[in-house]
């Protein structure tokens, strides 16, 4: 399953040419900004990654990382007060800036997208088939007639049953997790190249996500299709990412294959999320959280933006913002001042496991015992 | 404050307090009450604040200026149908009264009777709303079917008909008008009262075991002033109109008595003759409705960030 | 559907008889029908007084002159006239055709305007064409209708005498006598409905385009239009087939809640313009103390805009498919 390492690029020259031929998305040095009363709210800072054909690539981060912006920019979608630069291209044709005809004719035929939340997604008034057909013949010349057999076809391949009957019924009539499958088949509709996943089942309950993610790991690999996971759930990226890419305050923070990042972090945010991740391989060990919450991206000061919520913060975090650097191998970047000594620390190593949380959750098993 | 609201991640934040940036990392925001956030934005929105400057030179000028004044209204000077001058800015009208003394005295009483409106109207009508929404039911049903039916009828037409029965004086109109439109406001401090009761932080609050008093007084209170202030302003601009309106159909207030919906009202007559008695009192109107609505506006826009985008 | 509507329009018949009461009520309590003769100088003579009093039921109770008047109109009887030779219900029913012409045609045009400049300004939204059209909105929401109407008269009137020839009417519905010819009637009452009906439309636009802006603004925002943009679908089928399509829904109901101002605005037009309309049948109901005249002046009303709102109901109905006729 592990791509090749090299393919994500940083150093915009590799990119620049596109010239690799299954790369189908080349994102170089994307910055997003919104302009507010307070200052430019600096979303996305300089982003940059290559997406191979067939590959699947996971962002993480909290929220307001900058990565559902930077997934926005790439289909051309942000709202029109946002300023952004850098490129995005599809197949080596620039999407940014392009005009709106241009970006049409690869909005849904080439890369689709999958929102956060089904509930919303759908439009109330039209009917699932309309809206499914919609996405069809937005790039095939057919019949309606024809349009809705393939949005029958589409339907019954994300599994809803009575597909056929289904197609009349309206968004309201049906479940989340259903019409979360109806936005997957939306984004199947014309085989796409890429499909970018924005949180696809945050919104949904537990018990519905796993079929959620199995119906995208079909529709992935019935298109064939290069995905882009964006998550806050590390579990989620896990079984299905090839390649992971972690976002803090807008900035790639660590990169490489889903196994670098899992299991030799060199970042300590890194090494955060996966401390507060519970683990069933490991379930002796003590989960830990990352104290603090996320800098807000207006006027930011000089130096990691992590700074101030890292253990391992020395005064050099203060004053430089650290670049994206390899670190075990090639592919495997983090930016971090600090991460050769990250090298076999775990997350209870790096942070703090609060002794008084400590003494109060022993406190709890002994009460909780006596009384079985 | 007035661009699209980018997706919930990116959602500006207030920006720091000038050289604080280096001090505090982590925090670069710094706190503020809900009052503050409210006046800032209040003082941000510049329609709201030129409309504010002009409202109050309006009233200053009624008020005040109307007694500096070198003319009293009512008074007849020698000058009869004179075009606007330095001597008389707004002209005369047939017998000689000075315009610029008449439109400030048909202010004084058109303000009056708008401001005691929307006092008025709201207090009934929070009253009102407040019972059918706190009690429900049958209670609830009854009020609000009561408040539907006057509103189904055109407000112009009903108030005719009490005015001619009770009316002439300001403050007689000012009452019906008041009445009528305390329905509107019902309606309003019902949902509010609904929706508040709803909300998950009157809840967590119970649930803490605040008192019913506190709930009112801290939540409830804060959060209906809102939507109370903004329809007081609203009532304010409607009420004037109205009140022209009616007075313009000669069911207002009733000479010797003025309004500036009676001064239009006298002047259109004379509209081709003496053209000046018919736009300065309409200018008024026009401004003082004017002024009102967009602090109106600018009040929704600081109290509810987040509606800007629905209002009406 | 039909169901719907047939259970809507029993509903809408207790509210009617609860109405006809409080209009019953508020138009006998708008004056006093013996006042003119009472005020008569010299005074009416005993016997006369005493015989209108019994003609205009003043001698009974308000509650069974109630329901006489109720009884009286399923026979197409409004009680009757301070003036003994008017028949309301007659009277009342030419005045409405004057009436509803204004009405409807304004609204139409309202509507069309406000649709239009709405989604102008928010599909344009913070640029110099948003402000404008903010703006202009916001000054109409603040005029007075009855100086915009006279304003629009004087301009009428001016205009007639620059280029020296009766081309814009002023005054009245018709002319006086109509002119020779159907054709000719309704051109004739065509042009004396133009200044009117600008007059009326666009005092009724502007809370209209206002309510068409931010309904528009949240429906771009929503997160089904960024999705049917995601589909590479053109800016223009969405912004008609997705934006627009869902954004007018709830100016149906919104309109409807209007009419009755709008019934209002058309009083105070038709003053202005002297038409014999609906307006002018009340406000001489008031002034010459008819209280039937008025009671079924309200009734009229109240008929016409629960009727709209039933219309607007239907229609809602069909437009948004989540509402259900079950």
């Amino acid at each position: 399953m592990t791509e090749d390492p090299l393919a994500v690029s940083t150093t915009p020259t590799a990119s620049r040419n596109g010239a690799a031929t299954d790369v189908v998305l080349a994102v170089d040095d994307l910055t997003v900004g919104f302009p507010s009363d307070d200052g430019l709210v600096q979303a996305v800072r300089g982003v940059s990654y290559e997406l191979r054909g067939g590959e699947v690539l996971g962002i993480v981060g909290e929220s307001g990382s900058g990565k559902s912006v930077t997934s926005l920019a790439v289909m051309g979608l942000l709202p029109g007060n946002a300023q952004v630069s850098g490129s995005v291209r599809f197949r080596g044709k620039e999407l940014l800036g392009a005009r709106e005809s241009e970006l049409n004719s690869v909005r849904g035929r080439s890369v689709a997208m999958i929102f956060q939340d089904p509930m919303t997604s759908l439009n109330p008034v039209y009917s699932i088939g309309y809206q499914i057909a919609e996405a069809v013949r937005a790039h095939h010349n057919v019949s309606k007639a024809a349009a809705l057999d393939r949005a029958t076809e589409l339907l019954e391949l994300v599994r809803i049953p009575n597909p056929r009957q289904r197609l009349e019924n309206y968004p309201h009539e049906m479940s989340g997790g259903m019409r979360q499958r109806v936005v997957i088949a939306i984004a199947m509709a014309n085989n796409p190249d890429v499909i970018i996943a924005d949180e696809p089942t945050t919104a949904l309950d537990v018990t519905v996500q796993a079929q959620i993610m199995d119906s995208l790991q079909l529709a992935q690999q019935e298109t064939g299709a290069a995905m882009v996971l964006i998550t806050h759930d590390l579990g989620v990226i896990a079984g299905q990412a090839d390649r992971v890419m972690v976002m803090y305050a807008g900035k790639l923070v660590e990169v490489g294959t889903a196994e670098d990042v899992f299991y030799t972090p060199r970042m300590p945010y890194t090494v955060g999320l996966l401390g507060s991740l519970p683990r069933l391989d490991r379930p002796s060990e003590r989960l830990t959280p990352i104290e603090g919450a996320p800098p807000s991206v207006v006027n930011m000061p000089p130096g990691c933006p992590f700074t101030p919520r890292c253990p391992l913060a020395v005064a050099v975090c203060e004053e430089i913002e650290p670049e994206l650097a390899p670190t075990t191998g090639p592919g495997h970047l983090a930016a971090c001042h600090r991460s050769e000594e990250l090298v076999g620390a775990s997350a209870g190593d790096v942070f703090d496991t609060d002794v008084v949380d400590t003494e109060a959750l022993a406190h709890f098993v002994r009460e909780n015992e006596g009384q079985s | 404050m007035r661009e699209v609201a980018p997706t919930p991640e990116t959602t500006p934040v207030p920006a720091p307090a000038a050289g604080q940036a280096s001090v505090e990392r982590e925090f670069t925001v710094a706190e503020r009450s809900q009052a503050q956030l409210v006046l800032r934005r209040f003082l941000q929105h510049r329609a709201a604040m030129i409309s504010l400057v002009v409202l109050i030179m309006v009233v200053l000028l009624a008020y005040v200026g109307g007694l500096l004044w070198h003319y009293q209204a009512g008074d007849i000077t020698p000058d009869n149908s004179q075009p606007p001058s330095l001597d008389h800015p707004f002209g005369t009208d047939a017998v000689g009264k000075d315009q610029f003394a008449e439109v400030l005295r048909g202010t004084r009483i058109s303000l009056q009777v708008a401001v005691s409106v929307a006092v008025f109207a709201t207090v009934v009508g929070t009253i009102w709303g407040s019972l059918a929404g706190f009690f429900g039911g049958r209670t609830d049903s009854l009020l609000m079917r009561l408040a539907d039916l006057i509103l189904t009828l055109p407000l112009i037409a009903v108030a005719a008909m009490l005015a001619h029965n009770f009316g002439g004086t300001w403050y007689l109109i000012a009452v019906v008008i008041a009445v009528l439109y305390a329905p509107y406001v019902s309606r309003v401090s019902r949902g509010v009262v609904l929706s508040l009761r709803e909300k998950e932080y009157i809840e967590a609050a119970r649930a803490l075991g605040a008192t019913n008093t506190r709930i009112i007084v801290r939540h409830l209170v804060p959060n209906a002033l809102g939507s109370i202030l903004v329809n007081l302003t609203i009532l304010v601009a409607l009420a004037i109109l109205l009140e022209t309106a009616l007075s313009y159909l000669g069911f207002g207030v009733q000479t010797p008595d003025t309004s500036l919906g009676l001064l239009v009202s006298q002047a259109q007559t004379a509209l081709t003759t003496r053209p000046w008695l018919f736009y300065f009192p309409g200018l008024f109107i026009i401004v003082i409705a004017l002024t009102i609505n967009f602090i109106g506006d600018g009040l929704r826009d600081a109290l509810d960030p987040q509606q800007r985008k629905v209002r009406q | 559907m039909l169901a719907f509507a047939v259970r809507r329009i029993l509903i809408s018949i207790p509210i009617l008889l609860l109405a006809s009461f409080i209009v019953f009520a508020l138009g006998v309590s708008s004056g006093n029908p013996l006042a003119p003769l009472l005020e008569k100088n010299p005074p009416a003579p005993p016997n006369v007084i005493a015989a209108e009093t019994v003609r205009l039921h003043l001698d009974q109770p308000l509650i069974p002159r109630y329901f006489s008047w109720l009884a009286g109109l399923f026979h197409g009887d409004f009680g009757p006239s301070v003036v003994s030779t008017m028949n309301i219900g007659h009277e009342l029913g030419a005045r409405f055709w004057v009436t509803i012409r204004l009405i409807a045609l304004a609204m139409v045009i309202a509507l069309v305007l406000a649709v239009v400049v709405g989604v102008l300004s928010a599909v344009k939204q913070y640029t110099v064409t948003d402000y404008t059209t903010t703006f202009l909105g916001f000054l109409f929401l603040a005029m007075p209708s009855f100086w915009l109407a006279i304003l629009l008269k004087q301009g009428g009137i001016e205009f007639n005498k620059a280029v020296d020839a009766q081309v814009i009417y002023t005054i009245g519905a018709t002319s006086i006598p109509p002119p020779p010819g159907t054709g000719a009637q309704i051109v004739d009452v065509l042009g004396h409905m133009v200044l009117p009906t600008i007059a009326l439309a666009l005092i009724s636009y502007a809370s209209w385009s206002r309510f068409t802006r931010a309904s528009m603004l949240e429906v771009m925002n929503s997160d089904y239009v960024r999705l049917a943009r995601s589909k590479g679908l053109s800016r223009r089928t969405v912004m008609v087939k997705h934006a627009l399509r869902t954004a007018l829904i709830p100016l149906t109901t919104v309109t409807a809640l209007d009419i009755a101002s709008i019934i209002g605005g058309a009083v105070v037009t038709e003053t202005v313009f002297q038409w014999k309309g609906m307006g002018d049948f009340l406000l001489t109901a008031i002034r010459t103390e008819d209280v039937y005249a008025a009671s079924s002046w309200l009734l009229l009303t109240g008929v016409i805009v629960v009727m709209f709102n039933l219309i607007a109901d239907l229609l809602y109905g069909v437009l948004d498919p989540r509402i259900r006729y079950a």
